[in-house]
């Protein structure tokens, strides 16, 4: 049974991720199509970072990591390189358990 | 912006690479957790490293592990774990005008389409200099496979070893995911619309969290550039932006 949710698990998830590049470029090339596809970026990264900042599963949970988030805005704001603004997040939500633990 | 393509590239390319490493290495040390988990839910080594192989979307995976490990069925764990994968598909349309891949390539490139190589993606298509499509098909590809290879290392060391590897989120791992998405979405609200959806984006997402399965709030906010661009028509037509 293991098995079976194993493979019909990777099936579903393949075939989705396949579905979205079979859509066909015309389809893509509406005005107002455009238009949304160049706002979905900034709609999908600003809700991933949101959600894995504030949710645990299906309930919503401040920890440490929002603390990091935050220590992360800051370092963008001073233009920090990427790799900076990850680093100190994480350094950040490491040291505060470690604090708290 | 520099306009001597070969010089650009090479800067825009080593960019890529830093970044790319850093978030599949950030994002590929959950697959020891995917291990740990995986193993302790009580699927076999061969079973959770082919799960990483085939799967290869973590949050679906996190979802299988769960649901089997709590006692529920195979059909109720393989439900939730697809409906999750279901933002992927949003990022395969998002992502196909770019990539263009076709054939082999195609079959191949969609098991790579996840949240980081989205991100990576878009990334590189915000490159100056002509370079945006050449910038986003290298980073979709050096960081899928990066990861791929991350990921799954991880889960077999994950999984043989078990607890004794210990939890990302002691290194504060669990922060540095939604710090990279942050940083990869900053370069990108240069303009008033970007902000506004940016904004209700991510206040949509957390809203629904309680309220839809887990990975269905990124699906939900992925709706607000669509109702922005309706709003817009239906409104008077201003200057073009």
């Amino acid at each position: 049974m293991t098995w079976a949710a194993v493979l019909a698990t990777a099936a579903g998830c393949y075939l989705l991720k396949l579905a979205g590049l079979l859509v066909p470029e015309r389809w893509l090339e509406d005005e107002r199509v455009a238009r949304v596809l160049a706002l979905l970026p900034v709609a999908l990264l600003a809700a991933l970072a949101a959600v894995q900042t504030l949710a645990v599963g299906e309930r919503l949970h401040v920890d440490a990591r929002l603390a990091g988030v935050t220590v992360a805005v800051v370092a963008l704001l001073l233009r920090a390189p990427f790799i900076v603004v990850v680093a100190a997040a994480a350094a950040t939500a490491a040291v505060l358990r470690l604090l708290t633990s | 912006m520099s306009t001597d393509s070969g010089t650009g590239w090479e800067e825009v390319r080593g960019r890529l690479v830093r970044t790319g490493l850093s978030i599949a290495v950030a994002s590929g040390a959950y697959g020891l957790s995917v291990g740990a988990l995986g193993t302790a839910a009580g699927l076999s080594v061969v079973q959770t490293c082919a799960m990483s192989v085939l799967v290869f979307t973590g949050g679906s995976q996190f979802a299988l592990i769960g649901v089997l490990g709590g006692g529920g069925s195979a059909v109720s764990g393989t439900a939730s774990a697809v409906l999750l994968g279901s933002r992927n598909m949003v990022y395969g349309v998002r992502m196909a005008p770019l990539l263009r891949l076709r054939g082999l390539r195609r079959l191949v490139g969609a098991q790579l389409v996840i949240d980081e190589t989205t991100a990576m993606a878009l990334a590189g298509e915000t490159a100056g200099g002509g370079l945006g499509t050449r910038a986003a098909r290298f980073g979709f590809w050096t960081t899928g496979l990066l990861l791929f290879v991350l990921w799954n290392a991880a889960t077999l060391v994950g999984a043989v070893a078990g607890n004794a590897v210990g939890d990302p989120r002691t290194y504060g791992l669990d922060a540095a995911a939604p710090a990279a998405f942050l940083a990869l979405l900053a370069s990108r609200l240069d303009r008033r619309p970007a902000w506004a959806t940016a904004l209700v984006a991510a206040l949509v997402a957390v809203a629904v969290v309680p309220l839809v399965p887990a990975g269905i709030p990124v699906l939900v906010a992925a709706l607000v550039p669509v109702v922005a661009v309706l709003v817009r028509r239906a409104r008077p037509p201003r200057a073009a932006s």
